[in-house]
């Protein structure tokens, strides 16, 4: 007897650990399984690491002009200084100018290597205005001119990296925030929809049907127009998330009204019906938390269009403006053939917008595949 | 049918009007007015205007009126005389500048529609039924890089790639030398080689999200009972996969071409401009900027009257496509 509850053991407990196991510890086990979602979620709270903390990780500040380090090309790392290991190390440049085209170049000077070191003292800033320090996550020692700039410099000498992740925060909480927008305006219309049916139903569509069927990107220029240039950019951000928002709820409304139809019949809301719970507690109890999965999915899937519409807005020179610092804004100095055949790494910002926008597809594909842990 | 057509017909009228009114309304909702804009442009030139001056302006382009009265002569001249109004900032009637520009976007969106067709539906079939190959990952790789590039990313590194490793001149439509020459083949020649940046662009943007679904929906008919009897049938593969999947998983293209024109004008907008075609992207930004009301209000109520009909159209095609589809 007991020798054959121990056989049964290992099987067992496989499956009662599944059937035991609670929702989200399902949820969890089958996002893991979708590699790329993953490493999606991984490179995104680095990301967001960076965003949130970009004055230590940035070398540099965003606003720092270096009028003799201009259009510098990204500074290549070495590990091998004359033959010899030592380590990460960049060289300086050396800035030259062509007497003929007065075009500048910079020459690396080999001889004598910089190393990257961490924690460097550099400018002084104030972290979250609780303390002001120095340090910095990297950097090189050395003169003032003495710079890593990982992606180069733009026309004013500020360091491309530096500015990529100071523009990483507004460029991604733009989408966080805008997204936060849409699901108020997506929830309460989306749930009035699904869950009263009839002409409010009927009114609802329609004038979702109405805001897909206008072009996004002149309905946004137009609004986005509409925004006073003297404006403080504060609100100008606020109000351009918003912009985003009035036209990417309807995508929302209509997973949240599709999740109401669908689970409004479902046998145990009837049955919570029938015992006698009220709509407020079917809603909050029953409806909602079996929702929350989806909702989750869907919100990552709209990440990536207000990160994309935020961006195109202030390329056009119509969404946020210098000196706020965003993704955007840092494309508009990629504007024309003759910088980006001059400086290429301009388009760096380009590449971080593509990274962000992938990443949060995989998620949200991964977070979707996973919202319903019982299926299959 | 005919009733179905009909009744979508009628229900488009208001809508319509209502965006005419939205567009209309959002372009006045910034403070000032044209001649604001006007006067403050001058002002950068180093040039001034008086206040008086500034009010018989006001006065003779009627600016002085309420919103409503200004939205109603506007729209009723559309309706009744089909005259668009008058552009302030080019001082010359909005039909005289748009026709031609609508024309080119309206070209270049239905070429790359074909284009994003073309791309998408064998890539989607091949991806389908050789699920797990080499070239499924690398089709796959290449659908999501388009759909996380923004469309005017794209036309950048297009044009600087053109620039500088192949020597063509890009931007515009055609060269300088070919811009008021008469056609000939000289001119069509320079006009492929500026086309195929725009429509690579506008083509592969499409084409990415859409060959997605069509493996997805591929897939899901390739697993059904239909297609293992066609081939017991002993049909080849070829007469099975584009005979009969094929045709059922073609119907969310059919379904979503209404969906794609709208998109199509968005990235047309910004690729325009961008590139800078002459298309109505840039005039539809510059008369944004300049509060050009009746410029840009025609321009965006022109475009949704396309997609209203390209909506209808695809519902309609659909119908026809799929006999399983009725209107009642």
């Amino acid at each position: 007897m007991t020798e054959q509850t121990l056989a049964a053991e290992p099987i067992n407990a496989k499956k009662e650990d599944l059937y035991s196991a609670k929702p989200w510890q399902l949820i969890w086990r089958r996002f893991s399984k979708h590699i790329l979602a993953v490493i999606s979620l991984w490179f995104l709270l680095i990301l967001a690491f960076c965003a949130i903390f970009a004055e230590f990780v940035a070398p540099y500040e965003p606003f720092k002009v270096e009028r003799l380090r201009t259009m510098a090309p990204p500074t290549g790392i070495h590990l091998f200084h004359e033959g010899q290991f030592v380590g990460p190390f960049v060289y300086a440049m050396e800035r030259t100018r062509d007497p003929e085209t007065t075009r500048v170049s910079y020459e690396p000077d080999t001889s004598e290597p910089l190393p990257i070191r961490l924690f460097v003292a550099s400018s002084d800033y104030s972290f979250f205005g609780l303390f002001k320090t120095d340090i910095h996550l990297f950097g090189v020692e050395g003169g003032r001119r003495d710079q890593i700039n990982l992606m180069g410099t733009d026309d004013l000498g500020r360091d491309v990296f530096s500015r990529l992740i100071h523009g990483a925060r507004v460029s991604l909480s733009a989408g966080l925030v805008g997204v936060a927008f849409a699901f108020v305006l997506g929830l309460t219309l989306g749930s009035i929809s699904g869950y009263f049916g009839g002409w409010i139903d009927g009114a609802i569509q329609r004038l979702m049907e109405l805001i897909r069927s206008i072009p996004t990107i002149p309905l946004w220029m137009g609004l986005a127009a509409a925004l006073p240039v003297v404006w403080d950019p504060l609100i100008v951000y606020v109000l351009i998330t918003f912009i985003l928002a009035l036209i990417g709820w309807t995508y929302l409304a209509r997973v949240v009204r599709g999740q109401f139809l669908a689970l409004r019949n479902e046998d145990y809301v009837l049955a919570a019906r029938l015992s006698g719970a009220s709509e407020y507690r079917i809603i909050t109890k029953h409806m909602l938390p079996s929702m929350t999965s989806y909702i989750i999915a869907a919100l990552t899937l709209a990440v990536p269009e207000m990160i994309l519409g935020e961006t195109a807005l202030s390329f056009l020179g119509l969404g946020l403006r210098p000196p706020v610092v965003s993704w955007g804004v840092l494309l508009q100095d990629a504007q024309n053939l003759r910088s980006i055949s001059l400086a290429p790494w301009l388009l760096a910002p380009g590449g971080a917008v593509v990274l962000t926008v992938l990443a949060f597809n995989f998620l949200g594909d991964g977070l979707r595949d996973a919202a319903d842990p019982y299926g299959q | 049918m005919v009733a179905f057509i009909l009744r979508r017909l009628l229900l488009a009228i208001p809508m319509l009007l209502f965006i005419s009114f939205i567009s209309f309304v959002i372009i006045q909702l910034p403070p000032g007015d044209y001649v604001t804009a006007y006067v403050a442009q001058l002002r950068q030139g180093g040039e001034y205007i008086s206040a008086v001056q500034e009010a018989a302006m006001r006065e003779r382009l009627g600016l002085n009126d309420p919103m409503l009265v200004q939205y109603w002569r506007w729209i009723t001249a559309i309706i009744f005389r089909g005259d668009f109004g008058y552009s302030l900032d080019w001082n010359a009637p909005v039909s005289s500048l748009i026709w031609d520009r609508l024309a080119i976007t309206l070209a270049l969106s239905t070429a790359s529609l074909i284009i994003t067709w073309l791309i998408a539906i064998p890539v989607g079939v091949y991806s389908a039924t050789r699920q797990y190959s080499v070239l499924d990952y690398v089709f796959t790789v290449f659908g999501f890089l388009g759909k996380g590039t923004p469309d005017f990313l794209l036309a950048l590194i297009l044009m600087w790639i053109a620039f500088v490793y192949m020597q063509l001149d890009v931007g515009g439509l055609f060269s300088s030398q070919y811009q008021n020459a008469p056609w000939s083949w000289g001119k069509l020649i320079d006009l492929l080689q500026h086309l195929w940046i725009p429509l690579v662009v506008l083509g592969t943007g499409g084409a990415a999200g859409l060959i997605r679904v069509m493996r997805a929906n591929m897939l899901d008919e390739l697993g059904k009972p239909y297609v293992e009897t066609a081939y017991a049938q002993g049909l080849s593969e070829r007469q099975v996969v584009w005979g009969y999947p094929v045709r059922v998983a073609l119907n969310p293209f059919i379904s979503t071409v209404g969906w794609a024109l709208p998109a199509l004008f968005s990235g047309d907008v910004i690729t325009a401009i961008v590139l800078n075609l002459p298309t109505t992207g840039p005039l539809l930004l510059q008369a944004l900027k300049m509060q050009d009301m009746y410029l840009a209000g025609s321009f965006i109520l022109i475009l949704s009257v396309f997609t209203v009909i390209g909506t209808l159209i695809s519902d309609i095609l659909l119908a026809w496509f799929d006999p399983r589809i009725r209107y009642a």
